[in-house]
């Protein structure tokens, strides 16, 4: 079943380009990393399906029935706002406590319930969104950077967590992040971004990519591309 | 019983002190203190475009603190830092008020009473008016509160769950419009921000929850209303200044008792 489909989306943001003509799609239980440099609009492509932007041009198509979980960047709690987890998990819908120890369980971080917002560390703060997330009991599971601030052992932690969401709800993945050796082992599928879209593959096939390697230095240059991908989109964007 | 003068000060007081406290509470948690000191200087301008124009005071100062908070909505993100434009537009707007009321010829205007409020001389009509305006700023704070707290928390995570930041921002705009309107007879425009923000900064080191926050806020703010009152009769001093005063004082005894209640946990 198609889940979403981002169909020749472009998009501005103050007169600045952004994105331009990004398509690609996203089916049932797929887990999809999107990769890119700072500023390739990655998060922009996210907040588009969100529907926090409205494409210039295109059109993003889901299913109006399609149950949405979003995990976003680390986002700062202020000081000033007391909250407790369960209080922030029942925002802007009622939950009962059962349903929140749940899925606090399910993101890996049992019994947080009463524990302040601004008290939790970074790893615990992001499972407390994924847990957030999967209160929707989401058919699709969308994360912005989710493991931003976290160091490569927690980053990995949280990434197998998110694949044993997606073996027990069997929910679609889309992320975004900017480690592809992070969330490799855990993606069916990467994209690789930079406006538009650089290449997509298997992460071992954008992993050898030219295309990808130019954009992230790693690599031999001239290193034989296992990856053939299409040549009908130019580069001179680069 | 609302013929006796203090008693009518008093409900007004409570009044304007229920309205303001959970609004007072977003105030604090957007870090808006100067947004709501900007739409309150602008009441002066709108108390002389109404003594001009001879329609009430509270129309006037409804509808230039509501413009004047619109305007800094809609100019926020355009080139220039936040506290630059409430800096400009606040000060600047008081001083075309205060201009403005020099233009007034023939009119007595009592401006100390708009700047630190008249509690004492609150009236029949004023006592409704003010209750009519502060429960209609309470109701939208409690009707919208919940989505208002998540747009508060991250504008994102309202848009994925269905709510409209932008939309929230508008409704606490109007509600702040709302209590500047009706608390510049209470504590006038000087002092306006620090009716919504000292309290509500007072309930903080109390509270575990954003809930509990706004009624310790409520309560902080109802008591230094009747501190206030009582305390400017026994000892003759300006009963705007007086509430505040005893809002700054729990303010301060919150923040000491803060460190004996965490030993407890």
């Amino acid at each position: 079943m198609r889940m979403v489909d981002v169909n020749k989306v472009s998009v501005s943001l103050g007169g600045k380009p952004v994105l331009q003509n990004v398509s690609f799609h996203l089916d049932a239980g797929e887990i999809v990393t999107i990769v890119g440099p700072n500023g390739s609009g990655k998060s922009t492509v996210l907040r588009a399906i969100v529907g926090a932007i409205k494409p210039d041009a295109g059109q993003v198509v889901m299913p109006g029935s399609l149950r949405l979980g979003y995990v976003p960047q680390k986002l700062h709690i202020d000081q000033t706002l007391p909250i407790t987890v369960a209080r922030f998990l029942s925002l802007p819908k009622k939950r009962s406590g059962a349903k929140i120890a749940e899925a606090l369980s399910q993101a890996g971080v049992e019994g947080l319930e009463r524990q302040q917002m601004t008290s939790l560390s970074g790893g615990q703060f992001q499972r407390v969104l994924l847990a957030r997330a999967l209160l929707e009991d989401p058919q699709l599971l969308i994360l912005d950077e989710a493991t931003q601030g976290l160091d490569q052992v927690g980053s990995a932690a949280f990434y197998r967590q998110v694949e044993d969401v997606r073996a027990s709800l069997n929910c679609a993945v889309l992320m975004v992040s900017h480690e592809l050796h992070v969330v490799m082992s855990a993606s069916d599928r990467v994209i690789c971004l930079n406006g538009h879209v650089c290449c997509h593959g298997s992460p071992e096939t954008v992993a050898s990519a030219p295309e990808y390697r130019a954009l992230f230095g790693t690599g031999t240059q001239g290193a034989l591309a296992l990856y053939r991908h299409d040549h009908d989109h130019s580069h001179e964007t680069h | 019983m609302f013929d006796d003068f203090l008693v009518r000060a008093t409900v007004a007081g409570i009044g304007v002190a229920l309205g303001a406290a959970p609004l007072g509470c977003f105030v604090v948690w957007r870090r808006m203190a100067y947004f709501g000191d900007a739409t309150a200087h602008a009441a002066v301008l709108g108390v002389a475009l109404s003594l001009a124009t001879s329609i009430p005071v509270f129309t006037g100062v409804l509808v230039v603190a509501l413009s004047m908070a619109l305007l800094i909505t809609s100019l926020n993100g355009r080139g220039v830092a936040m506290d630059t434009l409430l800096g400009v537009v606040a000060h600047s707007s008081l001083a075309f008020g205060l201009v403005a009321v020099s233009f007034l010829n023939g009119i007595r205007v009592d401006l100390m009473s708009y700047l630190f409020g008249d509690i004492l001389a609150v009236g029949h009509v004023d006592l409704i008016v003010i209750w009519i305006g502060a429960l209609a700023a309470l109701a939208l704070t409690l009707w919208f509160w919940s989505p208002l707290l998540l747009s508060t928390l991250n504008p994102d995570l309202a848009r994925a769950a269905g709510v409209n930041p932008k939309r929230q921002e508008l409704i606490l705009t109007l509600a702040l419009a709302l209590i500047v309107a009706v608390a510049i007879k209470i504590v006038g425009v000087l002092l306006i921000a620090a009716l919504l923000v000292i309290p509500a900064a007072a309930a903080r080191p109390l509270s575990q929850t954003p809930e509990v926050m706004a009624v310790l806020a409520a309560i902080i703010a109802v008591g230094s209303v009747i501190g206030g009152l009582q305390a400017s009769l026994l000892i003759d001093t300006q009963t705007g200044p007086s509430i505040v005063c005893c809002a700054a004082i729990a303010f301060f005894l919150s923040h000491a008792v803060r460190p004996l209640l965490a030993k407890r946990f």
